[in-house]
């Protein structure tokens, strides 16, 4: 919390923003990593396979159903 | 006010979305699989079993529904048989966490981004309006052209056209939000927040109703019961707004709150200061 970015003014402190240098590396890494698991969850050994096998598509295979995901 | 602080607060809000959209799913959409799942197996869904054979029934003397699915390139690897059972229990929680945790990270740092620069808005104000953008671009208008299908419904032909038409439909709808929100930010300056709002919603409304008539429509539905049809993909709706609302209520709140600690930190150092 050691990084707040914008100075308070006293009073009417003013909305701070987050500069886009300091928020990219997080930006990317969790914006892959969250990209990757719903990836696994929606889509993996339907259309695409990255993984060989049945198992993660029929662990999931409801949850890909009832979150609106193309399945079968 | 860090990404940290905003990633920690949204893979929290995604983990309560996560056991919420399951109790959701387990009790108002479970019911209808499992009819959709009956119906396919008496024989009497739309989708025939395809001549090859692609869809494997499994054990129904041992395991009862034992729903499994070997597609067309069941032949590539073996195929894992998960019980009924745990599909509906343990495999529907494990989607449910999973796409809660990254969808609560993914909005937490978007909601990041824009804090501060959505006009007046104060941070936990606009981390619900990006919440709600993003159900509405992620969730509800791909689901307007591409409901959700229970089993038996779809045919294991066509899911890699359908997959690439969903997700192409999807990335469309988030693109044309992302550049409707900014315009909108913009032509604020210009037209006032009443005009750059209506403006920015009608140019996304535009887009997408034109890539609707352009993406190819699916309808495999055949003659499945309409009746069962229409449940199932209610509950999905249900599912997909527990999923999102939760998300939104709980990071707002702990934007909200974040925020509050650390203008009262502020105003109390401005105090001190000026003592």
């Amino acid at each position: 919390m050691s990084q707040v970015s914008a100075v308070p003014v006293a009073g009417a402190p003013s909305v701070p923003t987050i500069p886009f240098g300091q928020l990219a590396p997080w930006a990317l890494f969790f914006g892959l990593l969250g990209t990757l698991v719903l990836f696994f969850v929606s889509t993996d050994q339907g259309a695409v396979s990255l993984l060989a096998g049945t198992a993660i598509h029929e662990w999931v295979h409801d949850g890909r159903h009832l979150l609106g995901y193309p399945c079968h | 006010m860090t990404a940290r602080a905003f990633l920690i607060r949204g893979l929290i809000a995604g983990l309560v979305a996560g056991i919420a959209t399951f109790f959701v799913a387990y009790s108002v959409g479970e019911p209808h699989v499992e009819t959709a799942i009956a119906l396919e197996e008496s024989g009497t869904a739309a989708e025939e079993a395809p001549t090859d054979a692609s869809h494997d029934h499994g054990d129904e003397a041992a395991g009862g529904h034992s729903h499994t699915h070997s597609h067309s390139h069941g032949d590539e690897g073996e195929d894992t048989e998960v019980s009924r059972d745990s599909q509906r229990t343990w495999g529907l929680l494990t989607g449910s966490l999973a796409v809660g945790l990254a969808l609560g990270g993914i909005v937490a740092l978007v909601a990041a981004g824009t804090i501060g620069r959505m006009g007046r808005l104060q941070p936990g104000q606009s981390t619900a309006l990006i919440t709600l953008l993003g159900f509405v671009a992620f969730a509800l208008v791909p689901f307007l052209k591409y409901p959700a299908n229970p089993p038996a419904v779809g045919s294991g032909d066509t899911i890699g056209d359908r997959t690439a038409l969903y997700f192409g439909f999807v990335v469309v709808s988030v693109l044309t939000a992302v550049a409707a929100t900014y315009v909108a930010l913009r032509l604020r300056n210009r037209l006032g927040t009443y005009g750059g709002v209506v403006a920015g919603a009608a140019g996304y409304l535009a887009v997408m109703v034109v890539a609707g008539q352009l993406f190819a429509t699916v309808n495999e539905v055949g003659d499945f019961p309409a009746d069962t049809l229409w449940f199932f993909r209610r509950a999905s709706l249900f599912t997909l707004a527990t999923m999102w609302g939760v998300i939104g209520v709980v990071l707002t709140g702990l934007v909200g709150r974040l925020y509050a600690a650390q203008t009262e930190r502020a105003q109390r150092r401005a105090l001190a200061a000026s003592l």
